[in-house]
C-alpha cells in the first residue's frame, strides 16, 4: 500500500542496492533502494548523520556510490559526471555566488547552456517573478534577507527548468514564520511546475506538510517509505513511531498473538489489547505505542470496546492551545495526553488519580 | 514631532546630550591614548624618524655651502650673472675659496658635491686647490691655464646651484639629467642607467610575481581543500624556508643552478646538452629571477591560502549542479572569489621584490642587479644624498602602487593571512 506510488516500470528516479562508504570501514548508506514516479515530492526525514546529504550528493554526482546503481529515467548515472545530470540543487547555505548580482547568478546556468541573451533575460525575469523577487536583479547576495537569499537559490535552481530539484534542508537557517510560508511556497511550485522533488529535512513537521512520501532515515537505513498519513498513524517500528509526532510507549511481552490481534503484558502485570505490527513471536518483548492525541480520561468520552488502565498525574502543562498532561501509566512516569484548552475542560491537577483508555486499533505492538 | 527634534536635546539634569557624551566618554579615550603611547613613539622613532631623515637627506648636501663661503657670498649678491661669462670677481672668490679649502682638507667635499650634476669635477678641485695659494690675479686667466673647463658654463651652474644647501638635484640626477652648458638635459643614452634599472626592476618583480602566482595557486589550493593533517604537513614544507637561513637558501640554488652544478650535470648525463653547451642560470638575471621566486614564494601562498579556506566548497558544486565544467566552475566561480588573495599577494611579492638587495647582489652577477643594489653601491661610497634620492623615487613608485591597488580592489579588502 505504501509503495503504491514508487511501483512499476515509471521510476524516475531509482536508488538500487546502493551502499556509500568514506572510510573502507563503515557504511554510511547501507543498501538503499529506493524508486520514484516523475513528478513525485520525495522528503528524507532522519536525525542528523543518517546518511541524508550522502544520499542526495550521490544523487547529484558529488559522491560516488561505493556499491550499487542510481538511476535517472532507466539510465545509469553512476558515472555521468554532475554538470551532465541536469539536476537542479539548493544548498542549506544557499550558495549564491556573492561576486555576482542576483540576475548574473540565475543567468549562470543559462549561460553555460549557451542559452541566447534575449532568451536569458526573458527566462530570468520570468523565474523570478515566479518567487517574487522581480524588483531584486541588481542587488548582490550580500544586500537581501536570509529569506530573500532563500528564494533565489530557489529560482536559480528552477531557472534552466530541470526535471529534477533537490534540496537540502533548504528552509533550516530561516525562522519560524518565514518557514512555514516558504514551505506553502515551495510546495506550490512543485504543484504547478510539475517537477520532481527530492528534499532532505530533519524536520518532522516540514515533511508532514510538504511531502507526497517520506522516507524516514535511520543509520544509512530506510526504516519507512510511507505518505505522510501512514506514517503517523501507522509506524512500522519503534524508530518511526518515536521520531514522528509524540508517542507513549509502554514496555511489554507478548502473551498471546492472533493474526493482528496480541495480548500484551504490562510491566505491572497488567493485559492489554494491542494491534501487532512488529510482533513476531509470542513470549518476546515489545513495545506498545499509543499517539497521546488517542488517549481519553473522561469515561463518557471513552470509544467503544476501549481498554482501561489506571493512571496517576504527575504534572499539567500549559501550552496555549492545549494542555498537557504528564502521567504514571503501567510503571512507566512519561506518559502524555493532551487536553484542547476549552471552556469546560476538565482540569487535572498533580497527584490526582484518573483511568485512562483508548481503542485496541491505536495500540500498536511494535519491536522492543 | 518634527518641532521636538529641532530641539536641543538634554540628559535628565539639564546638561546637553552631546556635551555629557563627551564628557562621558573622554576618560576612556585618555586611557586608551596613554595605553597606545608607548608603541605609537616606538613607531615614530624607528619609522618614521628614519624615512623621514632619508628623505630629508635626499634634497640636502652642504658639501660645497659649507666650504666655500666666499663663492655663497658671491653667487647670493649675483643671482643674474650669466654663467658663460662669469666676471673676474667671481674667479677670485673661486680662487680664493679654492685656497681655503686646501688649508682646511674640504676639497674632496665640495668636488664630490660638483661631481654629481658635472662629473670630472673632482679632480678638477683637487688640482686646482693644490695650486690656488701661487695663483696671480687676472684670476680668470691663471685658473683657464690650469684647465679650460674652469670657464665652462655648466661648472658655473653647477657651483651657483650647490651654493644652497637644499637642492632637488639629486632626483634630477637619479633620473639621467646632467648638466650641459645650457642646464639641466637628458643625458646621453649609454650613460643613462637610473632609469633603465628602474625599468628593469619592475619588469624583473612583475616577472617574479606572475611565477610566484602560478606556482603558488595551486599549492595554496591544496592546502586550504586537505584534510587536516595533510595540509598541516604540506604547511611545513611551505614555511620551512621561514626557518632556514636566506644566505643558505641562496647558496643551495648557486649549487643547483652554477654551471658545473647539479641541473647543468643532470641535463649533461641525461644527453639533453652538450658538454660545451652548459646553460648559465647563474650569475644573471635567471639566477636572481629563479632564487627571488623561491625566496617570496610563501608571501604569495599566505594570503591565497587564507582567502581560499574560507571559500565554501557549496559554491563549486553549486556551479557545476547549475551546468558548468570544471574549468568554468573555475574561471567564473572560483577564481573571481580569490582576487583579493591574489591582489594581496601580489601587492605583498612585487613591493618586496621591487626593493630586494641580498639575493640579486649573490646571484645576479652583472646584468641580474637590481635598483637596490644600485643604493647600496651609492651607500658605499658615501654617495648618502643620491642613494636617498633613488629610494625616495622607490618609495614614491611603491606608494603610487598602493594607491592604484586602493583605486582598484580597495584596501579594506587586502587579506594578508
Ligand atoms: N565527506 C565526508 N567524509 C567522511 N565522512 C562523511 C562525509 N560526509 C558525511 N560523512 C559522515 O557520513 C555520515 C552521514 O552524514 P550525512 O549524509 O551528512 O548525514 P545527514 O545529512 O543525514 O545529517 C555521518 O556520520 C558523517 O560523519
Ligand atoms: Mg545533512
Amino acid at each position: 500500500m505504501t509503495a503504491s506510488a514508487g511501483t512499476g516500470d515509471a521510476a524516475f528516479v531509482e536508488f538500487d542496492g546502493v551502499q556509500k562508504s568514506y572510510d573502507g570501514q563503515t557504511l554510511v548508506v547501507k543498501g538503499l533502494n529506493l524508486k520514484m514516479p516523475k513528478g513525485e515530492f520525495l522528503t528524507m526525514l532522519g536525525p542528523s548523520g543518517s546518511g541524508k546529504t550522502t544520499c542526495l550528493m550521490m544523487l547529484a554526482g558529488f559522491e560516488t556510490a561505493t556499491n550499487g546503481e542510481i538511476r535517472l529515467n532507466g539510465r545509469n548515472i553512476n558515472q555521468v559526471p554532475p554538470h551532465k545530470r541536469g539536476i537542479g540543487m539548493v544548498f542549506q547555505n544557499y550558495a549564491l555566488f556573492p561576486h555576482m548580482t542576483v540576475g548574473e547568478n540565475l543567468s549562470f546556468p543559462l549561460e553555460v547552456r549557451g542559452m541566447a541573451k534575449s532568451d536569458r533575460e526573458a527566462r530570468i525575469i520570468r523565474t523570478l517573478d515566479m518567487v517574487q523577487m522581480g524588483k531584486f536583479v541588481n542587488r548582490r547576495p550580500a544586500q537581501l534577507s536570509g529569506g530573500q537569499q532563500q528564494r533565489i537559490a530557489l529560482a536559480r535552481a528552477l531557472v534552466f527548468d530541470p526535471e529534477l530539484v533537490l534540496m537540502d534542508e533548504p528552509l533550516g537557517a530561516l525562522d519560524k514564520q518565514l518557514r512555514e510560508h516558504m514551505q506553502f511556497e515551495i510546495k506550490h511550485l512543485h504543484e504547478s511546475l510539475g517537477i520532481t522533488v527530492v528534499y532532505v529535512t530533519h524536520d518532522q513537521g516540514e515533511a508532514l506538510t510538504m511531502s507526497d512520501r517520506i522516507a524516514v532515515f535511520n543509520d544509512g537505513r530506510i526504516q519507512q517509505l510511507a505518505s505522510p498519513a501512514d506514517l503517523y498513524e501507522r509506524p512500522e517500528n519503534s524508530f518511526v513511531a518515536q521520531f514522528i509526532g509524540e508517542n507513549n510507549k509502554l514496555p511489554g511481552v507478548i502473551e498471546e498473538l492472533n493474526g493482528d490481534k496480541a495480548l500484551v503484558r504490562l510491566a505491572n502485570g497488567e493485559l492489554i489489547d494491542a494491534t501487532a505490527v512488529n510482533a513476531k513471536e509470542k513470549g518476546g518483548k515489545t513495545l506498545v505505542s499509543i499517539r497521546p492525541e488517542r488517549v481519553e480520561f473522561k469515561p463518557e468520552m471513552m470509544p467503544e470496546g476501549a481498554h482501561m488502565i489506571g493512571a496517576e498525574v504527575i504534572e499539567v502543562i500549559y501550552m496555549g492551545d492545549i494542555l498537557r498532561a504528564v502521567l504514571k501509566v503501567a510503571g512507566t512516569d512519561d506518559f502524555v495526553i493532551k487536553m484542547r484548552n476549552t471552556l469546560g475542560q476538565t482540569r487535572l491537577s498533580p497527584g490526582q488519580k484518573i483511568k485512562v483508555g483508548w481503542h485496541p486499533q491505536d495500540a500498536r505492538a511494535l519491536d522492543p | 514631532m518634527a518641532e521636538a527634534t529641532q530641539e536641543l536635546l538634554t540628559t535628565a539634569d539639564g546638561r546637553p546630550l552631546k556635551a555629557a557624551l563627551a564628557a562621558a566618554q573622554s576618560r576612556a579615550k585618555r586611557r586608551a591614548f596613554f595605553l597606545v603611547l608607548p608603541l605609537l613613539l616606538f613607531i615614530i622613532l624607528t619609522f618614521l624618524v628614519p624615512i623621514g631623515y632619508m628623505l630629508k637627506r635626499s634634497f640636502e648636501h652642504d658639501g660645497f655651502a659649507s666650504s666655500a663661503p666666499a663663492l655663497v657670498a658671491w653667487f647670493g649678491e649675483n643671482r643674474g650673472f650669466d654663467p658663460a661669462d662669469p666676471p673676474e670677481e667671481a674667479y677670485a672668490a673661486l680662487v680664493e675659496d679654492l685656497a681655503r679649502m686646501q688649508v682646511e682638507k674640504t676639497t674632496g667635499m665640495a668636488g664630490t658635491r660638483i661631481n654629481y650634476s658635472v662629473p670630472g669635477s673632482i679632480s678638477m678641485f683637487k688640482k686646482g686647490a693644490r695650486e690656488a695659494k701661487n695663483l696671480t690675479p687676472p684670476f680668470r686667466d691663471s685658473l683657464i691655464a690650469i684647465d679650460p673647463e674652469w670657464a665652462s658654463p655648466a661648472l658655473w651652474r653647477g657651483m651657483a646651484s650647490a651654493s644652497h644647501v637644499y637642492t632637488t638635484e639629486f632626483y634630477l640626477v637619479a633620473s639621467d639629467m646632467k648638466l650641459n652648458d645650457h642646464g639641466w638635459a637628458r643625458g646621453e643614452d649609454k650613460e643613462r642607467i637610473y632609469l633603465y634599472l628602474f625599468f628593469k626592476t619592475f619588469v624583473i618583480s612583475g616577472i617574479i610575481t606572475v611565477l610566484c602566482l602560478l606556482l603558488a595557486f595551486p599549492v595554496s589550493h591544496l592546502l586550504a581543500t586537505l584534510p587536516m593533517a595533510k595540509s598541516s604537513l604540506l604547511m611545513i614544507f611551505v614555511l620551512l624556508p621561514f626557518w632556514t637561513s636566506l644566505l643558505v637558501r641562496t647558496s643551495a640554488w648557486i649549487a643547483l643552478l652554477q654551471e658545473q652544478g647539479v641541473v647543468n650535470d643532470l641535463l649533461v648525463g641525461l644527453g639533453l646538452v652538450s658538454d660545451e653547451g652548459r646553460l648559465t642560470m647563474m650569475y644573471n638575471m635567471t639566477g636572481t629571477i629563479v632564487a627571488m621566486t623561491h625566496v617570496l614564494l610563501p608571501f604569495m601562498i599566505l594570503p591565497l591560502y587564507s582567502v581560499m579556506r574560507v571559500i565554501p566548497p557549496s559554491y563549486a558544486r553549486a556551479a557545476r549542479s547549475l551546468g558548468a565544467t570544471s574549468w568554468t566552475t573555475f574561471r567564473r566561480v572560483y577564481m573571481p572569489q580569490t582576487l583579493p588573495g591574489i591582489a594581496a599577494g601580489s601587492l605583498l611579492v612585487f613591493i618586496l621584490a621591487v626593493g630586494y638587495y641580498i639575493t640579486p647582489a649573490l646571484v645576479g652577477g652583472a646584468d641580474g642587479q637590481l635598483i637596490s643594489n644600485l643604493i647600496s653601491f651609492h651607500m658605499n661610497k658615501s654617495n648618502w644624498s643620491l642613494a636617498a634620492a633613488i629610494a625616495g623615487m622607490l618609495l614614491a613608485a611603491i606608494l603610487a602602487l598602493y594607491w592604484l591597488y586602493d583605486r582598484l580592489i580597495g584596501i579594506d579588502r587586502l587579506k594578508l593571512g
